[in-house]
């Protein structure tokens, strides 16, 4: 498969998930659209580790190159999983306080 | 168009019309079913690309997890159906045209591109993303990172009781 193919599968993806993020205003449904986004970016990440194994095993280098870019999308769900239970903290005590999860209320990030 | 084109052109579909389903759809909770959708096709695309350890994470930790978080965070705050407002359909409508913009000077941007002219990715096959050399790579190479991330999460569990205690 083109590595072409992968990489416009994922800006698809990620062109969905910026207009999620441009046009709702529901706090939850925007940070959904951000874990979309990290998705589509950790999908590109394996597809160019998988790209360059290939590589490497066509040259004859080691069969493990191309394994930092899998461990890097690890450590990106470790950071997301972290972020989550973060963020959805602050809209629970942003509920808490204007009863309203519309992020038209957060413009002015006071009161 | 052998079998294995055929599945990753439908994964991809899938994929995009759930992912488009979870912008529109107006209730909460079906984004949410939605978006489970999109990461099982993204894990199954994990597996068409051999990465199994990774499929398996992603189902467990965003499936799972992360998912589930959303769904309870949704019923604890009990948001009614008619009660989100709207965005008025012009700043609608320049959001989309922004997304689209972004989306085809990035896909003319890798059409022209010459250096993965030519280049495949393997389907099926290599060892790269099993359990085996993963666990090695990471607890040889990237042990401390790996420690830190423990570091992280204690400090992202400190805050989330924090911030909710308030």
């Amino acid at each position: 498969m083109p590595i072409q193919y992968y990489i416009y599968f994922c800006l698809a993806l990620f062109s969905i998930g910026v207009v999620g993020v441009l046009t709702r205003r529901n706090a939850i449904i925007v940070f959904m659209c951000i874990e979309l986004m990290l998705n589509a970016v950790n999908l590109l990440l394996v597809a160019f580790s998988k790209m360059y194994n290939g590589l490497a095993l066509q040259n004859g280098a080691s069969a493990t190159a191309g394994i930092d870019a899998q461990i890097f999308v690890f450590f990106i769900m470790v950071v997301a999983a972290a972020e989550v239970s973060i963020g959805l903290a602050i809209i629970v005590m942003m509920y808490r306080n204007t009863h309203s999860i519309d992020i038209n209320f957060l413009n002015r990030l006071k009161n | 168009m052998n079998v294995l084109e055929i599945i990753f052109y439908a994964l991809s579909a899938f994929a995009l019309v759930c992912a488009i389903m979870v912008l529109i759809s107006k209730n909460p909770i079906h984004s949410v079913l939605w978006l489970i959708l999109v990461f099982f096709a993204i894990s199954g695309h994990y597996i068409l690309l051999n990465a199994q350890f990774l499929a398996i994470v992603n189902i467990i930790v965003y499936a799972g997890a992360i998912m589930v978080l959303f769904l309870f965070v949704i019923m604890l705050i009990n948001v009614k159906k008619d009660s989100e407002p709207q965005k008025q359909l012009f700043v609608k409508l320049i959001g989309v045209i922004a997304g689209g913009s972004f989306l085809t000077l990035s896909i003319s941007l890798v059409k022209q591109a010459m250096p993965l002219v030519g280049k495949t990715v393997p389907l099926k096959e290599g060892t790269i993303g099993l359990i085996h050399p993963l666990g090695k790579a990471l607890f040889n190479d990237y042990v401390v990172p790996f420690e830190i991330s423990s570091v992280l999460f204690l400090s992202a569990m400190v805050g989330a009781v924090l911030i909710g205690k308030k």
